[in-house]
């Protein structure tokens, strides 16, 4: 029987499967966080049930705590962080408070410290879970009462999805990132395109992507309504996640990576579905509208709702009204307001590294506000040892402490009524980064280029090369 | 344990617009409680605010039935979603289709996804248009949406969800019941 890289995880975790009802799927690994646990721990205490494996759960403060060094000022916002700190005590689950020097947005500490590993099945309350499923683990998000049943049991029911071949065939010409490969896929599925699918992503242009752009790519999965998404591990993956804290050591390693080998799609085995994609066609993108699937090419002009599909019309119609764009005009060159740097998609050393590049010996437009938020206390660390700070402070950038920040915008961090912002997280929803605010989606070095120039920019003219 | 779902005859507010997201159902700000409840009174808070928006028309107080686009509650996994259309007052949802989080997490919260087809949600449209009073009965055990004329829309669930949803039941006691596997399958 030949199987794909989800069925081989997926076989491996069925504790149960009765006829009409969903597998109860064993989690290796259950990630936490302030925002969408209180209300699980609060019905686990109602049932007088303890965690089960509170050694396969691990905390993280990041979605509403602040990211300007500042004591928090929102109450409601510190009784949250409050009540996880009191939850993991009291279950004596591992959390990374405030405090920490290993904090940090949930889906980069992960993999950082070598809890996230091949193989597995990985959940959190936090549609993102998908991120991790770049070291070849089924990894997706719940809700809270799922967060409440895996707790209790570490166990969720789940009735399987189908499988989505994403296969990139080509290289990725220079200048284009793991971001815009991610982006021109989501334009080209729609957002709800892979709904009810897991995808793996698959082709020479996947293989040559560094662990930190695979996570980026299959971050933003969710964006096009899959259920999780993931790339088999190879030595790229097992060169990454050697020596991390929480990774096996020794011999035990050794072993894991014998196994994790084995983690690949057989060949003949079948998806329900494949695309394909060639990735040598894919430059800069960015995000014009309102959801991730309205991404174009960088160059290009604002689609007109007279000719998109009938479909499609209406919600284009109302997305160009909310972000005050109108169809055919160029985005290049268009004012902006704010630049974010940072996220669960693009705040690790390598994002921090691409961005500080075209900012080195450079300065922010004027009137313009570029927040740097590094994932977590290591990148911010890391990236601190090699003078990127500097970098960014120097050209008129804030270089803050880490966490979900303007992605979000629950911690204070937000954009204006009205404002413009290029930013390098997932979502541009109608006020995801503050009410009013109007999003452009895009890479690290488009951020980093639109900051300087206070417009959105094509990083390849700032940096002298192609149109 | 939520109040079993049976039969459900209401009015209902008609959103039109597809890939509507949960950051617009309930905006992150209101994600820093520690409670399910009371979110309904920001239920679509920016939205609100907008000249003609539906769910603050006379009509809209006390429609149990939310009918919508495609893919809705697409985006963050945030089940203040559900718990928020809930505290508001609606029992189902009749969308072309759901995002996978959003409706699993609807039928946690004794909130019935109805999909249906666009021909049925295009008629379901032009009926409510015609007489926004009108009230849709959705019979949950054999599946359909019917119309006072007697016209009737069949819709499918699955059958786990639907079993959940009649019995007011959750899921952790299903999945509790399977402890000692659960165990062995830890000491594999």
């Amino acid at each position: 029987m030949k199987r794909t890289l989800f069925e081989k995880i997926w076989d491996a975790h069925v504790v149960a499967e009765e006829a009409g009802r969903p597998a109860v799927l064993y989690v290796d690994l259950h990630l936490v966080h302030e925002v969408t646990s209180p209300q699980a721990f609060a019905g686990l205490a109602a049932r007088g049930l303890e965690v089960h494996r509170a050694d396969r759960t691990v905390a993280t403060m990041d979605h509403s705590i602040p990211t300007n060094g500042l004591p928090i000022v929102d109450d409601a916002a510190r009784t949250q962080l409050r009540t996880l700190a009191e939850n993991c005590s009291k279950h004596g689950i591992t959390l990374y408070d405030a405090d920490s020097p290993h904090r940090g947005i949930v889906h980069v500490i992960g993999p950082e410290l070598g809890y996230t590993q091949p193989g597995m099945t990985i959940v959190c309350g936090d549609s993102h879970t998908s991120t991790h499923g770049a070291f070849g683990a089924l990894a997706f998000g719940i809700g809270t009462s799922e967060v409440e049943h895996v707790l209790a049991s570490q166990c969720l029911l789940q009735n399987k999805p189908k499988t989505l071949e994403v296969r990139f065939v080509g290289a990725l010409p220079e200048g284009a990132s793991a971001k815009d490969l991610v982006l021109a896929m989501i334009a080209e599925l729609g957002v709800g395109g892979a709904t009810g699918h897991v995808i793996e992503y698959t082709g020479a242009a996947i293989r040559a992507l560094d662990m930190e752009s695979r996570m980026t790519v299959c971050n933003m999965s969710i964006e096009a309504g899959a259920r999780a998404g993931m790339i088999a591990p190879d030595a790229e993956t097992f060169g990454w996640l050697e020596g991390r804290a929480h990774a096996p050591q020794g011999a035990a390693w050794t072993a894991a990576v014998e196994r994790w080998r084995e983690l690949r799609t057989d060949v003949g085995a079948r998806f329900d579905r494949t695309v394909v994609i060639d990735a040598s066609q894919i430059s800069p993108m960015i995000t014009f509208g309102t959801n991730p699937g309205m991404g174009i090419p960088i160059t290009a002009p604002v689609p007109s709702p007279d000719e998109a599909d009938p479909g499609d019309r209406a919600a284009l119609a109302k997305a160009l009204l909310y972000m005050g764009l109108s169809p055919g005009e160029p985005l290049l060159g268009r004012r902006i307001d704010v630049v974010f740097i940072g996220s669960c998609t693009n705040a690790r050393l390598s994002d921090m590294r691409a961005a500080a590049s075209v900012m080195r010996g450079k300065q922010v437009a004027p009137g313009v506000r570029v927040l740097v938020v590094p994932g977590s206390q290591h990148v911010k660390r890391a990236a601190e040892e090699e003078g990127l700070d500097r970098v960014f402070r120097d050209a008129g950038a804030e270089w803050r402490e880490p966490g979900c920040s303007m992605c979000i915008a629950m911690n204070g961090d937000m954009l204006q009524p009205g404002q413009y912002a290029v930013s390098t997280s997932n979502r541009n929803f109608e006020g995801r980064q503050g009410p009013g605010g109007r999003t452009f989606l895009a890479s690290p070095q488009t951020a980093a280029a639109s900051a300087i120039t206070g417009r959105v920019t094509d990083v390849r003219t700032l940096l002298g090369g192609l149109p | 344990m939520s109040t079993p779902f049976t039969t459900l005859r209401s009015r209902t507010v008609v959103l039109h617009a597809d890939d509507v997201d949960t950051d617009q159902i309930i905006p992150a700000r209101f994600l820093k409680g520690t409670q399910k409840t009371g979110l309904g009174e920001h239920l679509f808070a920016d939205w609100r605010t907008r000249p003609g928006f539906p769910l603050v028309q006379p009509g809209a107080a006390g429609a149990k039935i939310l009918v919508t686009g495609i893919n809705f509650g697409c985006g963050s996994s945030r089940e203040h979603a559900p718990w928020a259309l809930v505290d508001w007052g609606f029992r189902a949802v009749v969308a072309r289709s759901f995002a996978d989080i959003f409706k699993e997490n609807a039928t946690k919260n004794g909130l019935l996804p109805v999909a249906l087809p666009e021909a049925a949600c295009v008629r379901l449209e032009l009926a409510l248009q015609a007489n926004p009073a009108l009230e849709l009965t959705i019979d949950l055990a054999i599946e359909r949406v019917s119309l006072p004329d007697g016209s009737w829309f069949a819709f499918s669930i699955d059958p786990y969800a639907k079993h959940c949803l009649t019995s007011g039941l959750d899921e952790l006691g299903y999945i509790l019941s399977f402890a000692d596997r659960i165990k062995a399958h830890e000491q594999r």
